[in-house]
């Protein structure tokens, strides 16, 4: 059969092989560490002309703050972008391949990319997956029909509105912009409102946090704005930070790598070394 | 039963300097409550300007280094050239996300030196790449260690400060840690050499 295993190996995609292993290790009661999640809050708010889109920078693991400064707004084409809530690889790489599929197709049929195109090959991807592909997103793009603002979850519903928000923050902002949106909004209003929704779910919502970007996209471009707003940056610095004399750290044994002349050496006389 | 990243324990750390890169890692091999070796290797050199390191599961690190060590190969043999640390951190990222339905139970850090420009990434257990901060770390003891590095850490260190810190921030964190510990080794990497300095701890 090993010409099964070579097949499956070029053809690419999830490779299934640990699977097994990983159900009989969970089967004898050990738990896996959770994931990378996005916790987040995202919006999207559509104004006369084009879309705006924004998103905290908070990533967790479990209770953890994984990364207290990453991006969930994607590209996925010139023309749209995606905001992405729920679980971080799985958004890396499904906006990655998405962004290099829409690539292809544009190259191949010398159109612009569209926002209900996307939409097709996202739900149909996520549907047979059965939600196990954790991404919930946001597109926002402007094409030939005009400004377009939808929502996917992850088993692979879509919900196109003039505004939409995702994540565990979602509440929080939703009343931002349920009380505040109307039609008609300016590029600078629909900025403002967003991130006004954003700023709730920061404060409100324990998985959302750090900073604000934000994204618009018009006819004339794109206009991302990376930390547009910083509400939790470092408020003080250490007093007398902290320093180390060299050699500090007694040791048993130091070694040398050089590059150059691809040699090991080993160090002794600089500093005390314990046998 | 706990987890399964706790079953062998480990603790690892990376952090950046001023054109140079440090890593960091315990020694301690065990399963569950008992120690099997204090000497087990966690932090391995892909090439001369990348160092990987792993925790979690040991069976797995070492089978994830070698799938790396084979994709490292097979490049410099069919592109004739070194591999960028940005190219490999990439590569990294996409061999977890392949087996994102039946992972494997590594935490990696990649450390690399592209052009004098230090190049730092960790990743969960599914490919998701975090390269924004200027230390990562992972492993059981990792929480400490974080802590020890807020504290510890300033941005631009020289690489004989720099070693102290990361020295200092692992021992800190993993005395804290009940699975990590029993030595550590300290990695720093610049642009003419790699030192390798094996500490001395509470308990060696």
């Amino acid at each position: 059969m090993q010409y099964l295993d070579n097949y499956l190996q070029s053809k690419g995609g999830y490779d299934y092989t640990n699977v097994k292993r990983n159900e009989l290790m969970k089967a004898q009661g050990f738990k896996e560490i959770p994931f990378t999640k996005t916790g987040t809050t995202i919006v999207g708010v559509i104004f006369d002309g084009g879309v705006v889109m924004a998103a905290d920078t908070r990533a967790t693991a479990g209770s953890i703050v994984a990364d207290k400064n990453c991006e969930k707004l994607h590209p996925l084409a010139p023309n749209i972008w995606a905001a992405g809530a729920g679980t971080a690889a799985d958004l890396h790489h499904q906006c990655a391949h998405f962004n290099a599929k829409l690539k292809l197709q544009r190259l191949n049929l010398n159109r612009q990319s569209r926002v209900n195109e996307v939409i097709t090959k996202l739900t149909t991807k996520l549907f047979p997956y059965r939600g196990h592909i954790g991404v919930a997103l946001i597109i926002g793009g402007i094409d030939s029909n005009g400004p377009q603002l939808a929502s996917v979850s992850p088993h692979g519903n879509y919900v196109y509105h003039p505004f939409q928000s995702m994540g565990s923050g979602s509440l929080a902002a939703l009343g931002i912009l349920e009380a505040k949106f109307q039609d008609g909004l300016t590029k600078q209003q629909a900025i403002d409102l967003a991130i006004e929704a954003i700023e709730a779910g920061i404060f409100h919502d324990m998985g959302s946090g750090s900073n604000v970007d934000v994204v618009a996209i018009t006819k004339e471009g794109v206009d991302y704005r990376r930390n547009i707003r910083q509400f939790n940056a470092k408020s003080h610095q250490k007093q007398i930070p902290y320093h180390f004399p060299a050699n500090n750290t007694p040791a048993l044994r130091k070694y040398e790598f050089n590059f150059e002349k691809q040699e090991l050496s080993e160090i002794g006389q600089e500093m005390e070394i314990i046998e | 039963m706990s987890g399964i990243f706790e079953y062998n324990g480990g603790s690892i750390v990376g952090m950046k300097g001023k054109n140079c890169i440090a890593m960091a890692c315990d020694r301690r091999f065990g399963q569950q409550m008992s120690t099997i070796t204090t000497n087990y290797q966690k932090v391995f050199k892909i090439q001369d300007n990348i160092l990987l390191a792993l925790s979690g599961l040991n069976s797995d690190i070492h089978t994830f280094y070698a799938l790396m060590e084979k994709e490292i190969n097979l490049y410099n043999l069919k592109e004739n050239r070194k591999m960028k640390p940005t190219t490999f951190a990439n590569l990294v990222a996409s061999a977890l996300y392949e087996r994102r339905f039946g992972p494997f139970f590594v935490t990696p850090i990649v450390a690399g030196l592209e052009n004098g420009k230090p190049i730092l990434a960790t990743y969960d257990s599914i490919g998701c790449k975090s390269d924004l901060d200027d230390f990562q770390v992972g492993g059981t003891g990792g929480n400490y260690i974080y802590g020890a590095c807020e504290a510890f850490f300033k941005p631009d260190l020289s690489p004989e400060e720099l070693e102290e810190v990361i020295g200092q921030s692992l021992v800190s964190g993993c005395d804290r840690d009940s699975l990590s510990g029993w030595g550590g080794v300290v990695y720093v990497l610049t642009e003419q050499k790699l030192t390798v300095k094996i500490l001395k701890t509470k308990q060696t």
